[in-house]
């Protein structure tokens, strides 16, 4: 499960939505405890890819969010990104790529304009399954 | 030697290289691991040639990617 306040995920849904002619991504942080997610902080970073199909994070922007997390005392929790034209869901090339099993993944879908979609996934190898996301 | 290693201050011995840190802390997958050390971004391939020394700060960052399709 993880829980997410509404500003955070209103602030990824604007982002998606106005940089949609690429996949925008970011970090999020947070605490765990019994294993529940609770996100405190997200940190937007560039796609070093500026496409709508692929994303990479740009690797010095990822080291400083994840020292500002240490700074605030907070985890980092996982991370998100867009899919402009796709489905919620991981894909082959998301799954290959994600190497931290411990790590949420979220995916915002702006397939349907009108249902904006936001998942979570934990991925290990080829298999994801799905996470509560609960936002407050 | 003193290392802070993802925010905690750990001992080692002194000549540790960066792949011999990867192996102690057990850093899973470590091909797709980008390394920290003092701010300076290493890749996997530069990790048997860099040594470590007292003081140094590491980060771990796993390559994040992915695509839609």
């Amino acid at each position: 499960m993880i829980i997410m306040p509404r500003r955070f995920y209103d602030e990824i849904v604007k982002r998606a939505v106005e940089g949609a002619s690429e996949e925008i991504c970011g970090l999020i942080g947070g605490t765990l405890k019994d294993g529940t997610k609770e996100v405190k902080e997200i940190y937007f970073l560039e796609n070093t890819d500026h496409s709508k199909e692929h994303f990479s994070m740009n690797p010095k922007e990822q080291l400083e969010a994840v020292k500002d997390m240490r700074k605030k005392g907070i985890i980092p929790l996982g991370n998100f990104h867009s899919h402009p034209e796709s489905p919620a869901r991981p894909s082959e090339e998301d799954k290959r790529l994600a190497y931290d099993k411990e790590a949420s993944y979220m995916i915002i879908s702006l397939a349907d304009r009108d249902r904006i979609v936001l998942k979570s996934f934990r991925i290990t190898g080829n298999a994801s399954s799905e996470e509560d996301i609960k936002i407050i | 030697m003193k290392l802070i290693v993802k925010g905690e201050e750990k001992e080692y011995k002194e000549g540790l290289t960066l792949a011999q840190l990867v192996e102690l802390e057990k850093i899973e997958t470590p091909q797709y691991v980008t390394a920290s050390v003092n701010d300076e971004l290493l890749s996997a391939g530069e990790f048997e040639k860099t040594l470590l020394k007292d003081g140094d700060v590491l980060e771990f960052l796993y390559f994040m990617g992915g695509g839609g399709l």
